[in-house]
């Protein structure tokens, strides 16, 4: 569709040829995720490299293009990231699509290719959509407690040396 | 496949000028009544009128503004009564039968709530109802079920989506005490054989309950015709307002049946400790009632009647037929149901082939092509199905040729969309 600002082909790239959708092996730790209103679900998976940052991110599952775009392009954006700066950026993911943070210069800054996901803050039906990925993520990284106080198990499970993020 | 002449009569809507959201913005194609349909201007206006002319609360006043407030929804039942052909052996409505709830989820909840008592369901006993329900005639039996102990047992559907008499036969058994079946599926649009089904409801002894939210706005319903006891549906559906629904059902039932909701409007006298039942319908409508709604309810019906429930009937069953027909022609489209046009009682539901229906209908909305797109509070039929998710459209008698040709050119924007030229 000419002028479609959501369904370009950067987008459909992203949905219809994910480059981080697969089953990763060993992953420090997996999270589902689920729409139960539209069917989405997906599972994301990170690994930690020895100094905490996330090495690697993949997921697998069943959506819509949204969904599915919205989760390659995260996954992208999450590698090399610490936890606790994965979880401010699902923090200003989710600001964007609700429509509370506007300053296109800043999310393009931070969110790199998610921030043309920005227009879906107009398509209030599809916010879930958008978010799931990035809910998924942060859910995972706060309930294993990587991003404040890391958790015994993971910390054991990714050899982890915790570099003074906020307990 | 419709012929030139049949064409020709569905080209155009001479009725989109009745309905003021289709008339000021005509590049709007609504394929979603199934969900609710749009509103003419009649009922616009006469939920205007009671608040301009009547207003006050019914029931109680002792002043000319409450009596007529009283009265207009009194003339409201007896005329939904008529409607639906309940009327007694001399041809009056009978008004006392129409108890006004706020849709038909809240009917059929209703009876979930009441009914039990009135039949002694217990554990052992069957609720039958159907794979393809609404979840408003799920979810109420599902509870029903669990609070007494009985078991809920579902009809099937056969590979062309109909409930066989086998099928009818092998689930309505002694056991039955309760079947509650909806008269048209909101998804696949097939119309049961309610008829058949009550008729071995009432062999088994087992109440007929019917879920008539997407027959009654678009079939000429009768329930002696139907022969079942309790009949649920909606005014929203029908061009009426928002927030009205309907439950008919036989009075030595209704009677029978306890208080739903309790409080003002539904007594005749209380005491300390105890309290005396109005008399049905008043027994179930407890607090102020949507009096205007179910003033411009009554408009909806006189609006639905000056056209003719056969016209009606007759151009719907032609718009269907096209859309499925259009449809079919897609090789990308894939349609969930009947591939037969004339099944189809308004909805069709379909799936384009490696897109996910909230896409579909988000692309279709970028031209302002209104359809439904999930699982239609529907999931145990699409589980059934094996379908996570669907598309959904459905025509009403103001739509036109030209709304489902304006469909089908968006299916193909969706389709170049995601797979090029």
């Amino acid at each position: 569709m000419a002028g479609n600002p959501l369904y370009n082909a950067q987008f459909l790239d992203h949905a219809q040829h994910p480059d981080y959708k697969y089953q990763m092996d060993d992953p420090t730790m997996s999270h589902e995720g689920v729409n139960p209103s539209c069917g989405d679900e997906l599972t994301f998976s990170v690994r930690l490299a020895a100094d905490g940052t996330i090495e690697e991110a993949a997921f697998v599952g069943s959506g819509c293009a949204i969904s599915q775009a919205s989760a390659d392009m995260m996954s992208d954006l999450m590698v090399d990231k610490t936890p606790q700066e994965a979880i401010e950026l699902c923090e200003l993911f989710k600001r964007m699509i609700r429509g509370e943070e506007t300053d296109v210069d800043l999310l393009e800054e931070q969110l790199d290719e998610a921030a043309m996901l920005r227009d879906i803050a107009h398509m209030p039906a599809r916010v879930k959509c958008a978010e799931l990925a990035w809910r998924t993520l942060q859910e995972m990284l706060e309930e294993n407690g990587v991003a404040g106080a890391m958790s015994a198990t993971v910390s054991a499970a990714c050899n982890h040396n915790h570099d003074g993020e906020d307990a | 496949m419709l012929t030139s002449e049949q064409l020709a009569a569905i080209e155009a809507s001479p009725y989109k000028a009745d309905f003021p959201l289709l008339a000021q913005h005509p590049e709007v194609v609504f394929l979603d009544s199934a969900a609710t349909a749009q509103r003419p201007e009649a009922v616009l206006a006469a939920e205007r009128t009671f608040y301009e002319t009547m207003n006050a609360n019914p029931l109680r006043g002792l002043y000319r503004l409450s009596v007529e407030a009283t009265a207009s929804i009194e003339q409201a039942r007896n005329h939904i009564a008529s409607f639906i052909g309940a009327v007694d052996a001399a041809g009056k409505p009978q008004g006392s039968e129409i108890v006004f709830t706020r849709n038909a989820s809240e009917s059929l909840n209703l009876v979930a709530r009441t009914l039990p008592q009135v039949v002694g369901l217990g554990p052992g006993d069957d609720v039958v109802i159907s794979i393809m329900e609404h979840h408003s005639n799920i979810i109420p039996w599902q509870q029903a079920c669990a609070a007494t102990g009985a078991n809920l047992v579902y009809l099937r559907l056969d590979d062309d989506y109909t409930i066989t008499p086998a099928e009818m036969e092998a689930k309505i058994g002694p056991r039955a005490k309760i079947v509650s079946v909806t008269h048209v599926s909101n998804v696949l649009g097939v119309e049961n054989d309610i008829a058949s089904i009550a008729a071995r409801a009432h062999e088994m002894g087992a109440t007929m309950v019917v879920d008539g939210a997407q027959s009654v706005p678009h079939l000429s319903v009768d329930v002696r015709q139907l022969g079942c006891d309790l009949l649920a549906f909606s005014a929203h559906k029908m061009g009426g307002p928002m927030g009205i629904g309907v439950l008919w059902g036989k009075a030595e039932l209704l009677d029978a049946m306890p208080p739903f909701l309790t409080g003002g409007e539904m007594i005749d006298s209380v005491t300390e400790t105890d309290a005396v039942w109005a008399p049905v319908p008043q027994k179930f409508e407890a607090g102020t009632q949507d009096a205007a709604g179910s003033y411009a309810f009554d408009a909806a019906l006189g609006y639905l009647q000056g056209l003719g429930m056969g016209q009606i009937e007759q151009r719907e069953r032609l718009l269907a037929t096209y859309l499925a027909d259009q449809l079919s022609q897609l090789d990308f489209v894939r349609i969930v149901g009947p591939a037969d046009g004339t099944r189809h009682i308004g909805a069709v539901a379909f799936n384009v082939e490696g897109i996910h229906p909230h896409d579909v209908a988000s692309i279709l909305d970028m031209s302002d092509v209104c359809i439904r797109a999930g699982h239609h509070c529907a999931q145990p039929l699409l589980a059934y199905l094996g379908e996570s998710s669907t598309c959904r459209a459905s025509v009403a008698f103001y739509n036109d040729k030209q709304d489902i040709d304006a469909l089908v050119e968006g299916l193909k924007t969706v389709w170049q969309v995601f797979n090029g030229r």
